[in-house]
């Protein structure tokens, strides 16, 4: 063979075997990792297995019961109660102060980048570490959150963490803090990319800063905000690490989202097959998230 | 009030909003780093949280006695060193297959992959806890890499910057007679480095940090992390309300990346913006 037929027939593109064998390292990963699990979990959710219990420990089918088991449980929903508050709470917050934190920073004056830096650190902190931190803060009587709050005029209870009515939203306010400043380097560079020219002719038109946000920021920042939501959301059925530090999901359950009820269920509760009917509740939630996010992205791609 | 005064007005008023958000943000590692040498014996209280009399460094030496810090790092170091490893050399290979070959199957496999992004490995803590289990590989540092020794997301980084590569100078490379190890080394690689290394910038943040995986297949101090030995160190009978020790721990876990993260800010951020979904 002549070498440009060589090149033309694009031999040196193609071979029997090694591209799968270049592959087959990932492809084994996310086989026994990803695809495995997910199929075992809905398998193992028609059984019930308590392996702390000896008549349990074998698995017997037992159909649906399991799902029917959380239709009906009275803390499966209030877990769900709970994922809803702290995913609608943080979400939202976090994307607003994201792209606030971006307007702040993207200007050029000395010691912005000091700036930059106080809020995005909280993205590479462990989020253990970071909580371990916050449970000074929210100390009673003499942690910095309560004085914060004290020096604005707050008189109110003062045990954030053990307070069932504030034990939520204290881990929300941890992920708000942790999340705002990675949530915010997108809209950095979404900002940063935004093409000068428009905003000069909104000025010949003498429209004003509020304006020129709401008519051309924004719009033109629209992807920026549908692929930080992602994110934002699906971190937020995720990351609970900081609850093992700051409530256990307590007091009484008030802290307990879907991730760590999982984790209860399974490693405290030691039941395998209602573990697995969450596993295969949350992986839904999960697919439907990035199923809606890709809808989302190709009809504004049009 | 003129425009001139009113736009000055404006910027002093949006620099000093910036200078108190950017402070109550900081003050979590702030108050970390200060408490963490203040003196024992001089014990929190209201308006007292920050400075002491003097700077020690007993708080360090203590938390390193009454934990196996040591012991920690080195599990750590191990696990995130061993999927850094493995992962440079899984994403290059299946990034240069899906950029190079044209193949059967390319398209499946490649929709095969995207589950690993669509699911995140912590909704599967339950199943996959048991193939750990039934490996045997509970309670090793490996069982806590293993998951994460293939990446789907970096095999799809490294495809599009493989991609990027002009396909001239790979034609020129396969009429010189290249082999395809040769084509990867010497032309779809070189172009390639920066992709890599903020993947790689990434994987180290998000595997030393990592805490729920651990948490559930590790089970003694030979496989614990340092993100696992914080959260026992903080539970220990003893430590109580210890807060200049609880600080010293922290930072001690911090410390490394946060370091690193002060030197190489633009690429750490750099990074994180390219690695959006995990």
């Amino acid at each position: 063979m002549s070498i440009s037929t060589k090149v033309l027939s694009g031999s040196g593109r193609k071979n029997p075997i090694l591209p799968y064998l270049l592959v087959l390292p990932t492809m084994i990963i996310v086989l026994m990792f990803t695809a495995w699990p997910t199929l075992s979990s809905l398998y193992m959710s028609f059984f019930r297995q308590y392996l702390n219990i000896a008549k349990f420990r074998h698995p017997t089918f037992v159909g649906l019961r399991n799902y029917k088991e959380l239709l009906t449980d009275s803390t499966f929903h209030q877990v769900l109660w709970n994922t809803l508050i702290y995913v609608v709470g943080t979400v939202p917050t976090s994307i607003v102060l994201a792209f606030l934190f971006a307007l702040l920073v993207n200007r050029a004056v000395k010691g912005i980048g000091l700036a930059r830096l106080s809020f995005f650190y909280p993205t590479i902190l462990p989020m253990v570490s970071a909580a371990t931190i916050w449970m000074f803060f929210f100390t009673p009587d003499y942690g910095l959150f309560n004085s914060a709050l004290r020096t604005i005029g707050y008189r109110g209870p003062q045990n954030w963490t053990g307070n069932p009515h504030l034990a939520l939203l204290a881990v929300m306010i941890v992920a708000v803090w942790k999340n705002a400043g990675y949530l915010m380097i997108f809209y950095l560079a979404g900002l940063q990319g935004l093409p000068t020219s428009v905003f000069e002719a909104a000025d010949i038109d003498g429209a004003g800063w509020w304006k020129k946000l709401w008519a051309i920021t924004f719009p033109l920042l629209r992807r920026t905000t549908l692929f930080v939501s992602t994110i934002a959301i699906i971190d937020a059925f995720q990351v609970i690490d900081h609850i093992f530090v700051l409530t256990q999901g307590g007091p009484s359950g008030s802290s307990t989202v879907l991730l760590y009820y999982l984790w209860q269920v399974r490693f405290e509760d030691q039941n395998v097959g209602l573990s697995s009917a969450l596993t295969v509740v949350l992986i839904i939630i999960m697919l439907s998230i990035t199923i809606a996010n890709f809808l989302l992205s190709e009809r504004e791609g049009e | 009030m003129g425009m001139k005064t009113r736009k000055k007005l404006t910027n002093w008023f949006l620099n000093l909003l910036t200078a108190l958000v950017g402070l109550a943000w900081a003050s979590v590692i702030i108050w970390g780093f200060v408490v963490s040498f203040r003196p024992e014996s001089e014990p929190l209280g209201r308006g007292d949280v920050w400075f002491g009399h003097s700077v020690t460094f007993a708080n360090y030496l203590k938390a390193w006695s009454l934990a196996p810090f040591g012991v920690y790092y080195r599990n750590t170091i191990v696990i995130v060193g061993m999927i850094l490893a493995a992962q440079m050399v899984t994403i290059t290979l299946a990034g240069f297959a899906f950029a190079h070959y044209k193949f059967w199957g390319k398209r499946g496999i490649f929709f095969f992959l995207l589950l690993q992004l669509m699911i995140p490995a912590a909704a599967l803590l339950v199943p996959n806890f048991s193939t750990i289990r039934h490996l045997g590989l509970f309670d090793t540092v490996f069982a806590v890499a293993l998951p994460y020794l293939g990446s789907a997301f970096g095999t799809f980084l490294m495809r599009q910057a493989f991609l990027e590569v002009p396909s001239d100078l790979v034609d020129a490379g396969i009429i010189d007679g290249c082999s395809w190890w040769q084509l990867l080394r010497h032309i779809y690689l070189p172009p390639s480095i920066p992709t890599l290394v903020a993947f790689a910038l990434s994987s180290i943040t998000w595997h030393w940090n990592e805490f729920l995986w651990p948490l559930v297949v590790t089970l003694t101090n030979r496989s614990r992390p340092l993100t696992i030995g914080l959260v026992r160190f903080t539970q220990l009978g003893e430590i109580g309300a210890r807060w200049p020790l609880l600080a010293a721990a922290t930072i001690t876990v911090i410390a490394p990346l946060f370091l690193a993260f002060l030197l190489f800010q633009r690429q750490f951020m750099q990074s994180f913006l390219h690695s959006g979904l995990k």
